[in-house]
């Protein structure tokens, strides 16, 4: 008897379930899932990462994370290859600079006109950083944020003790070198990997070459630009700039450079703003207890990296509405600027407001400005962002293999870049 | 009928018993055999082609042989392994058999000497490589050391020297591998008869006359099996050399396992990397091949 009584109510529970689960289907026709395949693992960029789920989850959606540690990216590449030989990518990934391109020229990528329309995004972005998201005229990937590479970071506190001022050229960095010697610091720490090496390189060139001979050297590969005489003396003065470093600096990371001007066993430090995260994490407040500038020289220019997400093509709907969203949700100021203030950068988009940050970043930001207006604004050689990485590739080899032989003229190396550009063509 | 059943039963048995043994194997060959020897044909042939950020099959002949011959940092590699290899492996023998030989002198505590010198084989090569990235950094290692007893001009900087980064990588290896090879030594001098030993002494040769002329060829199957163990760590050498000098300074360090890891996986040239991969496989071969002849062919005679 009982058994029959209760079967009603089951049927009732059971159509009740039913009908909820068909609402809530109804409710949720939107929702999508969205794989996004980045490298950003450690503390804070983990979190930075985590502040994009949360709005991407609140508008309904489903944030599947793919994050893959590891070679500054060289290991998520790999995974990202193979699942797009498997005819399997993710929604979105990762990847910067001229690669776009390379992933775009194989069809993979899907097309983001619309969201980009809907967002202005043409009006938002400089020329420069919304060419890079383009391929073939149509949006494909969307900008992160802005580094800024050519930073010089100082511990005013040295500085002051060897009595010299924040250099403004090298001349004046020479000669602070030498004080800073006899007072018993590096006068710049570094660390000799190639990137480190290049990153420095690419600084000097902008500086005494200015930004046109940059884009000319660097992102056309202009053969006479390569062998000028402004090469030529970039390399010279480069190499001089090892008299200001220690012995102990092949092979050593740049996060451990950092920390020598962190402890005031160095002075400075040529380095992107990232850097800025080991003297927060140690911390020290912009501006008062460490110092930036431009490297001498490049005031006026701007040597940006930007990381980006490219989006792949997809098939399914729901999920492609997802990846929007996601397009859409990056570019908005909420993202924009939570992100960017925990990752040391600042936004890609030129129009918001930077009171919340830092005084190097609103400094960083003024004069992204000003080099997107005067037209200084060059992507970064050191950071994929100029040339393909093959060329790349070779360029880090010359430039590492100068800077740290004893017996090779700047000439002989300058005759070497031409040759490695030879490869692009 | 009846009498056919028991015979054909025996005979399934037999029949399973002599296919089972091939149906264990089975999975392990398809495995190795798709595996190991596919992957080896598909990075050949991707070789042939222009493949840069993906495979494809754009095939170019021997076009990325060619740039690789011209690429002078695949020869600093190449020549790096030749240095690297040739003294690591003699190294390793000279220390290897020395230590063995002394070990083998009945001395005390044997056990616990033989242990401390098997240990670093223990490590794995990345931990090596760190240790002897701190101990050879001039800032902090050695040079800092004996710096700091008072000896100020002494030197020790071949860590940041491009021409002797090459020689850390030899120190490094044959710290780590030397008491490998003495463990090898002392297996085959525990093997020798002792007859042989005093009929030598009885015939008047001296102790390292003993060792030379009569020790050391009855240990050669010993050296064989070392160098073979050894040049094959000294060419797929490539977590050391990443620990200890990141190929650097410059990329005087390379090996040819950092130069293809480089180009096939951070510089979008797989079709380059490839080929430089080839070529180690066949610097393997080229070992590998004349050991296994020499060794099928004494079976044949012994």
């Amino acid at each position: 008897m009982r058994a029959l009584t209760t079967l009603p109510l089951f049927r009732k529970s059971m159509l009740g379930l039913a009908m909820a689960g068909a609402l809530g289907a109804a409710g949720q026709t939107q929702a999508g899932e969205v794989e996004v395949l980045h490298w950003w693992t450690s503390g804070g960029e983990a979190k930075a990462v985590g502040t994009l789920r949360d709005l991407l989850e609140a508008e309904g959606h489903e944030w599947k994370d793919f994050a893959v540690a590891g070679g500054a990216g060289d290991s998520a590449m790999t995974v990202l290859k193979s699942r797009a030989m498997s005819g399997n990518p993710p929604a979105a990934a990762q990847i910067k600079g001229p690669e776009i391109q390379e992933w775009g020229e194989l069809g993979l990528l899907g097309n983001l006109d619309s969201v980009a329309e809907e967002g202005n995004w043409e009006e938002l972005l400089p020329g420069v950083v919304s060419d890079m998201m383009r391929h073939d005229g149509h949006y494909v990937a969307v900008p992160v944020n802005v580094h800024r590479v050519n930073w010089l970071w100082a511990n005013p506190e040295v500085l002051e003790d060897a009595g010299v001022e924040m250099p403004t050229t090298w001349d004046e960095l020479f000669a602070a070198g030498e004080a800073l010697r006899e007072a018993g610091y590096v006068p710049l720490a570094h660390g000799g990997q190639p990137w480190q090496d290049a990153t420095t390189f690419e600084s000097v060139v902008l500086s005494l070459g200015g930004s046109d001979f940059y884009r000319q050297a660097f992102v056309e590969l202009d053969e006479q630009a390569l062998q000028s005489d402004t090469m030529i003396e970039a390399l010279t003065t480069f190499k001089r700039l090892r008299e200001l470093m220690d012995e102990g600096m092949p092979g050593r990371d740049w996060n451990l450079a950092t920390s020598m001007v962190i402890e005031g066993e160095a002075a400075m430090q040529i380095m992107g703003d990232w850097a800025k995260g080991e003297f927060t994490t140690a911390d020290m407040q912009a501006g008062e207890d460490y110092l930036c500038a431009a490297v001498p020289g490049t005031d006026e220019a701007f040597t940006f990296n930007t990381d980006s997400f490219a989006m792949f093509q997809l098939d399914d709907d729901e999920a492609r509405e997802a990846q929007k969203t996601l397009a859409r949700l990056i570019l908005e100021p909420e993202f924009q600027q939570t992100f960017n203030q925990i990752k040391g950068s600042i936004p890609a988009r030129p129009d918001l407001d930077m009171s919340e940050f830092d005084r190097c970043a609103k400094r960083s930001m003024q004069d992204f400005q000003a080099a997107r207006d005067a037209d200084t604004l060059v992507p970064s050689m050191a950071h994929r962002m100029a040339m393909r990485s093959d060329v790349q590739g070779a360029f880090f080899d010359i430039i590492t293999n100068y800077f740290n032989s004893s017996d090779m003229t700047a000439e002989a190396a300058a005759q070497r870049l031409v040759k490695a550009a030879e490869l692009a063509m | 009928m009846k009498s056919a059943s028991p015979s054909s039963t025996a005979s399934m048995s037999g029949r399973l018993q002599a296919w089972l043994p091939k149906l264990v194997l089975a999975p392990s060959v398809v495995i190795s055999l798709c595996f190991v020897y596919g992957f080896m044909l598909w990075t050949f042939i991707l070789s042939l082609t222009s493949s840069r950020m993906l495979p494809s099959y754009d095939f170019v002949g021997f076009t990325q042989y060619a740039r690789l011959m011209n690429n002078e940092r695949w020869w600093v590699a190449a020549t790096n392994l030749g240095v690297f290899g040739g003294l690591f492996v003699g190294c390793c023998l000279v220390l290897g058999a020395g230590l063995a030989i002394l070990l083998d002198q009945r001395i005390r505590r044997e056990g616990v000497l033989r242990t401390l010198y098997l240990y670093p084989m223990a490590l794995s090569f990345i931990v090596t490589g760190v240790v002897w990235k701190w101990l050879l950094n001039p800032g902090l290692g050695i040079q800092a050391m004996v710096r700091g007893w008072g000896f100020e001009s002494f030197t020790f900087d071949w860590l940041v020297d491009p021409d002797m980064a090459v020689y850390t990588l030899v120190i490094a290896a044959v710290w780590q591998a030397s008491g490998f090879v003495m463990a090898l030594f002392l297996a085959g001098l525990r093997g020798i008869d002792d007859s042989i030993l005093k009929a030598a002494q009885l015939d008047g040769a001296s102790l390292p006359r003993v060792y030379w002329r009569v020790v050391m060829p009855c240990l050669r199957p010993v050296v064989f099996s070392a160098v073979m163990i050894l040049s094959h760590i000294a060419i797929k050498s490539f977590d050391l050399v990443v620990a200890l000098t990141g190929g650097g300074p410059g990329y005087s360090s390379d090996l040819p396992a950092t130069f293809m890891y480089a180009h096939a996986f951070t510089r979008a040239q797989i079709g380059m990397g490839s080929a430089s991969a080839v070529l180690m496989l066949c610097g393997v071969l080229a070992i590998l091949v004349p050991y296994l002849y020499s060794e099928l062919r004494s079976r044949r005679h012994g």
